[in-house]
């Protein structure tokens, strides 16, 4: 499908212009400072994806069963063979006005990695999936979240990760 | 997200970022990226669509496979809709607040 463009303006959505001049027009005259780094790290998968162990992370929120109190500020895990019928993504940046997410699946994308899984297009998915709190301090995911997700990944024997920011 | 990226990859686990928010993403410098161009909450395919999901997580693995280097983006072919209002339409300088941040 081709549609028209206008060529004065990139054809994707920048959300850092969206957020800055909309903050802005409210009177915030601080705009929010995106994470940039000149440098960017990269591991070749260590072998083929067929015999690799996959995990999956959100920003999607855990809904808490009955007695059961977990903080939207700290790292979660569900397990792979029994993961949630629904996250929450009440109070995550998404396009309300646009689209729904009612379907799981549409950001975090479980079942069809079970199938894919279990089509052989990768080894096995790992024990357990994650969910990591989106932070306003960069410092917090940097040093605490992103931290303790890798200690998870590890402990589940990881080789890759799937990342699905909402 | 993109900072958790980096910290897995720094320490021997491979990632890929399937999103919609592609300032961001390679603002902060990731290494493999899978772009679909939708509004934001369903970067992995429209609500329902099983055919669509399963081939974004598909482009996922085929650039976890493939990427020889980082900062790799590659765009899905899918298009939302005809109707491209929902790029203006979002953060309306003049609409309601939303919470949050985008995609971060």
């Amino acid at each position: 499908m081709s549609r028209s463009v206008d060529p004065t303006h990139r054809t994707f959505v920048s959300y850092i212009d969206k957020s800055r001049e909309y903050y802005a027009a409210r009177g915030y005259d601080n705009p929010y400072r995106w994470a940039h780094f000149d440098r960017v790290p990269f591991t070749a998968l260590p072998q083929p994806l067929s015999q690799s162990v996959v995990t999956l992370i959100t920003t999607a929120h855990y809904i808490p069963g009955e007695g059961e109190t977990p903080s939207l500020h700290a790292v979660y895990s569900v397990p792979s063979d029994d993961p949630p019928a629904r996250l929450s993504t009440d109070g995550l940046f998404w396009d309300r006005q646009a689209t729904h997410t009612e379907d799981l699946d549409s950001y975090f994308p479980v079942h069809r990695l079970q199938e894919l899984a279990q089509a052989g297009r990768i080894g096995r998915l790992a024990r357990r999936l994650h969910g990591v709190p989106t932070e306003y301090s960069q410092r917090q995911t940097t040093e605490r979240d992103a931290p303790e997700i890798l200690r998870r990944c590890r402990e589940d024997g990881a080789d890759a990760a799937i990342l699905v920011p909402l | 997200m993109s900072l958790v990226a980096r910290h897995l990859e720094a320490n021997g686990i491979a990632t890929v970022i399937l999103g919609s928010a592609r300032d961001i993403v390679e603002h902060c410098g990731v290494p493999r990226f899978v772009f679909t161009d939708f509004p934001l909450g369903n970067p992995c395919g429209k609500p329902g669509d099983v055919a669509m999901q399963r081939a974004i997580v598909g482009l996922g693995f085929d650039l976890l496979e493939k990427a020889s280097a980082p900062r790799t983006t590659v765009q899905t072919p899918f298009v939302w809709s005809e109707d491209q209002s929902w790029r203006d339409n979002y953060m309306r300088v003049e609409a309601g607040a939303p919470s949050g941040r985008p995609g971060d």
